[in-house]
């Protein structure tokens, strides 16, 4: 019996390591040195998390040899995580892609043939080919269809890791190139209900407040966030409060055990899907004692109801959907308070602790913080909100706890929504690469905003269509579908994240019918199942710019080139570009009205417009120390690429509430947060004196009054308090699937491994993803802790080690497995349910079972 | 008369053809090779069918085998061991006593293979020095392991044990033992002829202990058709151990080999041409088989 | 021919004892230089770290009959046999943690596997085990003390919480940081090496060291009163008297806590839960009836 089980670790181990094969094991011996002579130091930010830290990077010969911490940064103040310590390591994993490689056989393209290195020039030429049949086809489909109808055969899957000028070249080639509103960024997967609930609630995107909140709270409250490991930096920053102030409390909720719980007050597991009802008695608490802000509620708040029963945006003959009675529908009507007050009456204490399963003392601690008014509040969330079948709700029904307090919008009293990419703010969301958006929070749906982004773009009237394009999930179901043909990928690694891979993802990857370029740095999971891969310089090898959770914009230069042939996205892109000609894929009426477009390129129209290509470039970035640095795609098309796509892209903003500061001030300072008004910050959004733009939309306020002027055209500047009741998830265990499946990360890793993976100390480190368990629960399913088990859902199943003693410590019942591991592709097991109204996926609950292996 | 070392089983072979000459041989080599590979099945193929070493092995999972001699030295250094353990003593034991001890070295221990080869190279090249260390060193040796494990506290014969560090290092890695081995076939080829098993190794001289009432015995039973062509002697690693059967008829000494050191390993049964030697029992040793025999050659050697 | 040296037949008595003595002094030559290599032998390096269970080193060493069944049980094959050459004894088994350390296998099967007790049977919890201590050796290189967010060590750890813990400490340099200092506890440390294993370092930081290598030892004298009165559950000697002070209105004097308290008025935002959610002082609450109206 030994035998066996020995053998079978054996094997696991073996399997394991060729998956990473010859690329972690050895120690890599990477140029890093710590050689300080003619060593160039440089500012960068942080390749990972949304938390925005700054590195600095030293260089030598072409090489990165060393970095550290920035000192004067302010968010990190020169500190890093365990992931940050090793930023360069990055670049020099062994396998980086060097060429494209396109699945041939016999010299020709073929679905089903091995990847071969081809040049630029051949993989354009095959992604033009397929591209250009797509579009064609699309075309035909939408003969004499309005432009609020159209839809495309092609489409991008982007990315929060995209640099600002990437993601706002992507939006412009999809939207107005080849008006496909089909463009997607990872943030669907990560910030999309908090984006609802921001637009939902506010009129406009991104928190009210910033990081400086972690020190001017009296009370921290964590919804589905594990700060400790996910966000370290600013849970230091957390931590140092809690430590340093008096009186300083945390609470903790989460539907499992995890670090943060380490250091709470009040630590909170409780049943998935419950966070609804207790935010719902938290507002019944507060209205029941009469703790709420009357003057506050009066004239800065309007009450709302949503339609219910929506649904959990699964394919629509699923017989969850079919049994929704208002399937995806989110449109608000306004109530009174009484009527608000009503609606969470049923959510009293016995039924909260009822249905949440934590103790009633507990739900009443946390509700006196959030009822107290001499008590600042900050509430922090992240995945565990936004990956949910009702986010958008939830996101909301915290606002709703803020709101009746007034506890918004004032240092230390904040809800705050942190982000998991290191650009899902200034990239993904500010820029609009969702398939419903445009720049600084304009959509396609409405005319007005196509029409400003069009004059902008100098693009014909109607070029944009006003249908919102294919999201993340329905890009995969639609690739399966057929009605989807050509899909790239970038900054992704779709392919191990997207939920339900078994029955969606990849049949949809691999249907003969549909083209898949995936460009990365590092042979993923995605590139293994991709038709072209394009090698893509990565990070500080082009140069960038990122915008954190607090809305700070950072700029870095390129520091060093990228190997062999690999080039950034923005360079793909724009030179992707120059393979169409206006009238390939734009119908004769549209070309009509700009008929001196006629025989020009994308590219020309796009980026050689007089705005994009209005910066020279010296051949040259000099900075004011006199050094100097690269900047490939400047020097490739002839102009200073990534200051005109910023300028360009900053007019969009400038003067609503939006402003961008001047381009070259971003390399010079450490950051700067949005708004930036005649060269100043703002810290926090909607409070006079605070914000400049209340003022200016609310002349007649208050000195220091708040005014929510992303609602002032529809309400009068009020913020919305959206009531929405306990709603069942998508899947709850049963007989048969009788525990919770939660997914997350960890500390050590990001973005499934893709690079931290390739750091071989971190590798070392957490080489595998582990099942985390309870040792009841162990027992019970005659597992042990180190053995492993076979973990199925109805949709597939994995195989992994057992740790019942690990840094997660999950209730009965529920079992947490993380994402980073290629060897283990937990989303065979998730379900692709997703909130009907972001659309956002719903990673954290799902019904397993478990076995020994 | 006498043949030269270097021919030894010359006659032999010419007389019961290559494989008679050789049968002893082959099924003792067949046994050594056949417990290291039993032993190396597990970490070369994957087959677990014997677990450890000579020191302790389990075979199946089931049956113990634990090393008298390794193990009595670790209970001089106070240790109580596990009833597993001195189950797999008492297997041992039991067996030994009945096959005979030394068995051990010429049926099962690796190195003897080492120094049966530097006797073969050193009879071939014809090399005659040796040294004078009296064959009795060997228990003086075992003693002194005993006192010193006592004293010491650890198994200190296993320090430098070659018998064990020749498995180990076939079955956990290598590391210095080659130069071991290698020392010990040098010095049994240069130095000393069977200068290790004969002299010095204090295992072999704990399992001749063990033969002392062993009843597997070889006899010359056939001692009256002796030719004194002294292969026998030649071939012998422990030679003063045949002298009184083969030659003891006049003395009224029985033709079965008794002296505790034979290791019964047959090579006197295939080198003699005129099938002296056979495997007999210690008992029926009688005094009077081949007494007929005249004794007229005094032989050299002791 | 070597026999032909010995031509005297017969051994004299005189003879005997000479070769006797020489048989028996040079074997106490050997005998003396097999014990003194067997104490330099049987010294283990600090690195090399034995299997949960091991007896103490000298026990050990007796105990073990270098079989190398704990090597063939372990399932994740960390244990190795000393190898001649090596620094380890002959034969005996280790593991280096940093490069495979011990997993704390539930049923301990190495253990198990052993027939001698040299892992002693009795070892039934593999949280008992104590192979080694680990040690925050290098505080000057560990980047946790310098604020960075490292922890691996702790994440590793599979006595969780209690064999390392994280100190919070207020990071004085960067001011509104903290630090998250590993601190390891001897009293449920293993030494199973998992955390050396997952250093991130060049060189590991914390290490796994023989406990007697790694363990200061307090004065014979001296006891930690504050443990000492903990044990006793109370006072060791007559409880104190209950004091009194001469105070001004407002401030009190909390003997075994803070000492003097200077009662704030107001002191509301800091105030622990209270039943209610209005604050502790009633103007707070006019007040803000008063904005209403």
């Amino acid at each position: 019996m030994s035998l066996t089980r020995r053998d079978f670790i054996k094997s696991n181990a073996i399997a394991a390591a060729a998956a990473t094969a010859g690329v972690t094991l050895p120690a890599s011996k990477t140029a890093l040195a710590a050689e300080d002579t003619d060593v160039r130091w440089d500012k960068a930010a942080c390749r990972y998390c949304g938390t925005g830290c700054s590195v600095l990077i030293g260089t030598k010969n072409g090489k990165v040899v060393a970095s550290q911490g920035d000192p004067d940064a302010p968010v990190n103040k020169g500190l890093n995580c365990i992931k940050g310590y090793f930023l360069p390591k990055i670049l020099y994993g062994q396998d980086r892609l060097t060429q494209p490689l396109l699945r041939k056989k016999n010299g020709k393209y073929d679905k089903n043939g091995d990847f071969e290195p081809v040049s630029w020039d051949e993989a354009f030429d095959v992604m033009k080919e397929k591209w250009m049949a797509a579009i064609k086809k699309g075309m035909e489909e939408n003969k004499g269809k309005p432009v609020d109808k159209l839809t495309s055969r092609v489409a991008m899957f982007g990315s929060g890791q995209w640099t600002v000028w990437e993601g706002y070249a992507a939006s412009k080639l999809y939207k107005g190139g080849f008006r496909s509103n089909n463009l997607d960024p990872n943030a669907r997967h990560c910030m999309a209900s908090a984006v609802g609930a921001f637009i939902r609630g506010f009129g406009i995107d991104e928190p009210m407040g910033c990081y400086d909140d972690l020190e001017h709270a009296d009370v921290f409250v964590l919804w589905g966030s594990n700060m400790a490991e996910m966000h370290p930096i600013l849970w230091s920053r957390l931590t140092d409060t809690r430590l340093t102030k008096p009186g300083c409390e945390v609470h903790v909720l989460s539907t499992y055990k995890h670090r943060c719980f380490e250091l709470a007050d009040n630590g909170m597991v409780f049943v998935p899907q419950t966070d609804l009802a207790i935010l719902n008695f938290i507002a019944n608490y507060i209205i029941q004692n009469k703790a709420y802000n009357k003057e506050f509620i009066e004239k800065h708040v309007q009450f709302n109801k949503t339609p219910t029963d929506i649904g959990y945006g699964l394919r629509p003959e699923d017989p969850r959907e079919k049994k929704a009675k208002n399937r995806s529908k989110g449109k608000l009507t306004k109530i009174t308070f009484e009527e608000y007050a009503k609606s969470v009456e049923p959510y009293t204490l016995e039924k909260a602790s009822k249905m949440s399963g934590v103790p009633k003392d507990k739900l009443l601690r946390l509700a006196k913080v959030y009822a107290d008014p001499n008590k600042k509040v900050s509430s922090y969330w992240t995945m565990g909100f936004n990956q949910h079948t009702r986010g958008v709700w939830v996101n909301g029904l915290l606002y709703n706890v803020h709101l009746l307090m007034g506890k918004i919008s004032e240092p230390g009293n904040s809800p705050f929504s942190l982000t998991g990419q290191p650009s899902a703010c200034g990239t993904a969301r500010e820029v609009g690469t969702f398939a419903h958006r445009l720049p600084a929070d304009l959509v396609v749906k409405k005319k007005a905003h196509r029409d400003i982004a069009e004059k902008i773009w100098k693009l014909p009237e109607g070029t944009i269509p006003g249908k919102v394009g294919y999201h993340a999930v329905l890009m995969h179901r639609m690739l399966k579908d057929g009605k989807l043909d050509c899909y790239w990928q970038m900054c992704n690694n779709n392919m191990q994240a997207a939920a339900n891979m078994n029955n969606e993802s990849y049949p949809g990857w691999r249907n003969p019918n549909a083209f898949i370029v995936v460009s990365d740095p590092y042979p993923t999971v995605s590139a293994q199942a991709a038709d072209l891969i394009l090698p893509t310089a990565m990070w500080i090898e082009k140069e960038g710019a990122y915008g954190n959770a607090e809305r700070r914009t950072q700029f870095w230069r390129q520091q060093v080139k990228a190997p062999g042939e690999a080039k950034s996205d923005l360079w793909q892109i724009m030179e992707f570009a120059k393979r169409f000609k206006a009238e390939e894929v734009w119908p004769e009426e549209l070309l009509a009205k700009k008929p001196e477009y006629k025989g020009k390129t994308l590219y020309e129209i796009l980026y050689e417009n007089g705005q994009v290509n209005q910066f020279p470039f010296e051949g040259k970035i000099t900075d004011d120390r006199g050094n100097e640095y690269d900047n490939d795609e400047s020097a490739h098309f002839g102009y200073y690429v990534q200051k005109g796509l910023f300028e360009e892209y900053a007019s969009f903003g400038r003067g609503h509430a939006h402003d961008l500061a001047p381009f070259d001030m971003y390399h010079k300072a450490r950051g700067l947060r949005w708004p930036v008004v005649d060269g100043k910050e703002t810290l926090w959004r909607f409070r006079e004196g605070y914000d400049p733009y209340v003022a200016k939309y609310n002349p007649d306020g208050k000195k220091g009054d708040v005014f929510f002027y992303g609602n002032k055209k529809k309400n009068g500047g009020r913020a919305n308090i959206i009531t929405a009741p306990y709603e069942p998830p998508a899947e709850s265990p049963d007989k048969e699937y009788p525990l919770w499946l939660c997914t997350g990360r960890v500390l050590e890793h990001w973005h499934s491994g893709s690079m931290t993976r390739r750091v071989p100390e971190l590798y070392r480190a957490v080489p595998d993803a582990v099942v985390y368990m309870n040792k009841k629960d162990a027992r019970k399913f005659k597992l042990r802790n180190g053995r492993m088990a076979k973990i199925q859902s109805r949709r597939g199943e994995i195989i992994c080690k057992v740790e019942t003693r690990g840094r997660n410590q999950p209730p009965e019942g529920l079992i947490f497995v993380p994402w980073f591991d290629a060897g283990r592709l937990v989303n065979k097991l998730t379900l692709d349910a997703t909130d009907p109204l972001s659309k956002e996926t719903d990673y954290k609950k799902c019904a397993v079972k478990i076995s020994k292996a | 008369m006498a043949n030269r070392p270097e021919d030894v089983g010359k006659e032999a072979v010419q007389k019961k053809g290559w494989f008679g000459a050789h049968k002893w041989l082959i099924l003792r080599r067949i046994s050594q090779l056949g417990i290291l590979a039993a032993f190396g099945a597990g970490p070369w193929l994957g087959l677990w069918l014997v677990k450890g070493n000579l020191s302790y092995s389990l075979t199946l999972e089931t049956l113990p085998l634990t090393d008298p001699y390794v193990l009595l030295q670790a209970l001089v250094g106070g240790v109580v061991p596990e009833t597993i353990a001195l189950v797999g003593v008492a297997i041992v034991l039991v067996f030994y006593s009945l096959v005979g001890g030394r068995v051990y070295c010429s049926w099962v221990c690796p190195v003897n293979m080492v120094t049966d080869a530097a006797s073969w190279l050193r009879r071939k090249l014809g090399i005659r020095g040796t040294s004078h260390a009296s064959r009795s060193t060997r228990f003086w040796i075992l003693g002194a392991t005993f006192i010193l494990s006592a004293i010491t506290g650890s198994i200190i014969w296993e320090l430098v044990n070659p018998v064990t560090i020749t498995v180990r290092a076939l079955l956990f890695g290598v590391g210095l033992a080659w130069i071991f081995i290698l020392a010990i076939f040098l010095f049994d080829l240069l130095v000393a002829r069977d200068g290790w098993c004969g002299h010095y190794c204090p295992v072999g001289a704990f399992y001749s202990l063990l033969s002392t009432w062993a009843p597997l015995r070889v006899t010359a039973a056939n001692r009256e058709a002796c030719d004194d062509c002294m292969d026998c002697f030649n071939v012998c690693p422990e030679p003063q151990v045949i002298k009184p059967a083969l030659k003891g008829a006049p003395k009224g000494i029985g033709p079965v080999i008794l002296a505790n050191q034979c290791t019964n390993c047959g090579r006197c049964i295939d080198v003699c041409a005129v099938d002296v030697f056979r495997f007999g029992t210690r008992f029926g040793n009688d005094p009077l088989i081949g007494a007929k025999v005249p004794d007229q050659i005094q032989t050299t050697g002791s | 021919m070597a026999e032909a040296d010995r031509k005297q037949k017969g051994t004299t008595r005189r003879q005997f004892l000479s070769t006797t003595l020489k048989t028996a002094c040079s074997v106490s030559l050997m005998g003396i230089g097999l014990g003194f290599y067997a104490q330099r032998a049987n010294a283990l390096p600090p690195l090399a770290i034995r299997p949960p269970g091991a007896l103490p080193e000298e026990d050990f060493l007796s105990a073990c009959i270098r079989c190398g069944l704990c090597v063939r049980d372990c399932p994740y094959d960390i244990l190795f046999l000393g190898q001649l050459g090596d620094d380890i004894p002959t034969g005996s088994p280790y593991f280096i943690a940093r490069t495979g350390p011990c997993e704390m296998c539930e049923d301990i099967p190495c253990v198990a596997a052993c027939p001698t007790n040299a892992l002693d049977h009795s070892l039934t919890d593999i949280n008992d085990a104590r192979m080694g201590l680990a040690v925050v050796i290098d505080q000057e290189n560990c980047i946790a003390f310098q604020g960075l967010r490292c922890e691996v060590c702790f994440n590793v750890c599979p006595i969780r919480g209690k064999a390392i813990t994280l100190d919070y400490q207020h990071n004085p340099r960067s001011g509104k940081h903290a630090l998250f200092i590993p601190v390891v506890h001897s009293e449920a440390c293993t030494g199973c090496g998992l955390c050396e294993k997952a250093c991130i370092l060049e060189k590991a930081a914390i290490k796994v060291l023989p406990i007697d290598i790694a363990k200061g030892e307090l004065g014979h004298h001296y006891r930690f009163g504050w443990k000492e009165k903990e044990k006793a559950g109370k006072a060791l000697v007559t409880p104190d008297v209950k004091h009194q002070y001469n105070l001004p209105e407002g401030v009190r004097y909390d003997l075994q806590g803070k000492g003097l308290i200077i009662e704030k008025k107001a002191e509301a935002p800091h105030a622990p839960p209270q039943d209610s959610p209005f604050s502790s002082n009633p103007l707070d609450t006019l007040n803000r009836k008063k904005g209403d109206d």
